[in-house]
């Protein structure tokens, strides 16, 4: 444990700048995976209620119609 | 509290009456108890009619200023709809776009009953995208439509075929055109329509499918009216437009009058309301971050209040000692 807290110290807090830093990717780094986790829940709950659910449908047929006028 | 007021001043008057009568009748033998009899009759009078004047108080008042006032009749008002489940209305629902209901044939049914007389104009066909049809579609669908152009070297305005920032075009040029073509009668934009009147989607819905064979017994349908209970008024100038097979959906859904109107109302829903997808899903972020935030907080302040709340003050008041044991003792010398 007091290895550790002393791994901390000595990495992180330290130095102010490398706090700073540390404080900056973090929060960049937790943002990135909450947005990432909570879409991911979002979309399970609602899956096949959204337009990128079900859009293959349609991009398909499109694609059907092009391959029909060539 | 007036009333109370004077009861309990008038039981104590009456108290000390009966303890005058009490001894005057203990004193004389020759009073009978009817003595006392009268004495309590008057003595009840006053309370009594302190209590009758309360309550008629409370009633009148209760007649006068506590009635239901309505401003309007219940036909005026309209019927109340009948509240439906909506999915896409729950909190953790997006709006469907196909799979099950709505978006998409909502729109069709739009385009191909609503769109005759109802305008949409703040929704532009780029809003489509992504969200009803793809862009191929929506592009198809906006150059069926003329749009003017920016004045050219001469100063003329042209027509050119829409564009995906169009917005869909209304039916009639303006309102006065509107109100020509429907007996007076304005359709009114559907854009916000949800938002804009009570009920939103049970009200549209419940319109939409109300409309009765025949208008009830004793009701009044002005010339060029309709009826439908649900519309404040019961007279509307809209005639029931939605009829079995109306519309024919491509992806076969049996084409019935509530289909129909369940699925024009969640796209009108859609319209009033498309960001609340995103809305409710930041909505679920907010609740998620705020409580992680309230907990730390609430564990914050008991760790900064622990050895405040825990602490033990003791008090030891100094030993008393005789003032007089200090002085030096006289030498006690006889």
């Amino acid at each position: 444990m007091s290895s550790f807290t002393s791994f901390l110290y000595n990495s992180i807090f330290r130095r102010n700048t490398t706090m700073l830093a540390t404080v900056f990717a973090g929060a960049f780094a937790m943002q990135l995976a909450f947005d990432t986790g909570s879409d991911r829940v979002w979309d399970s709950i609602n899956r096949g209620r959204q337009w990128k659910d079900i859009k293959y449908k349609y991009i398909q047929k499109a694609e059907d119609d092009g391959d029909d006028d060539e | 509290m007036l009333a109370r007021s004077v009861l309990r001043s008038a039981r104590s008057v009456g108290a000390t009456a009966r303890n005058v009568a009490s001894k005057t009748a203990s004193r004389s033998a020759s009073t009978t108890s009817s003595a006392a009899e009268g004495a309590s009759w008057k003595t009840n009078a006053l309370p009594i009619g302190a209590t009758a004047f309360a309550a008629g108080t409370v009633a009148w008042y209760a007649y006068v200023a506590g009635r239901d006032v309505d401003a309007m009749t219940p036909a005026e008002e309209g019927l109340h709809p009948t509240q439906y489940p909506w999915e896409h209305a729950k909190w953790n629902k997006t709006f469907d776009s196909q799979a099950h209901g709505s978006l998409r044939r909502g729109f069709q049914v739009y385009r191909e009953v609503c769109a005759s007389c109802h305008s949409l104009s703040r929704i532009p066909y780029r809003s489509l995208v992504g969200k009803i049809m793809t862009v191929d579609e929506a592009k198809a669908l906006a150059e069926e439509n003329e749009y003017d152009t920016e004045p050219n070297d001469e100063g003329e305005i042209e027509k050119r075929p829409g564009k995906l920032s169009d917005y869909l075009p209304g039916p009639y040029k303006n309102d006065e055109a509107a109100r020509a073509a429907n007996n007076g009668a304005l359709p009114p934009d559907l854009s916000l329509m949800v938002k804009a009147r009570h009920g939103g989607c049970d009200y549209i819905f419940s319109l939409l499918t109300g409309y009765p064979e025949e208008p009830p017994a004793g009701a009044v349908v002005p010339e060029g009216l309709n009826f439908n209970p649900y519309f404040p008024g019961t007279g509307i100038a809209m005639a029931r437009v939605l009829y079995d097979d109306l519309v024919e959906y491509e992806d076969e859904t049996p084409a019935t009058t509530s289909q129909m109107a369940k699925d024009v109302t969640e796209f009108l829903n859609w319209a009033a309301e498309p960001e609340a997808d995103d809305r409710k899903k930041m909505g679920w972020k907010v609740l998620a971050v705020t409580s992680v935030l309230t907990a730390l907080s609430i564990w914050v302040k008991r760790y900064k209040w622990a050895s405040v709340k825990s602490r033990k003050l003791v008090y030891n008041p100094p030993i008393k000692s005789p003032i007089l044991s200090k002085l030096p003792k006289p030498t006690n010398k006889s």
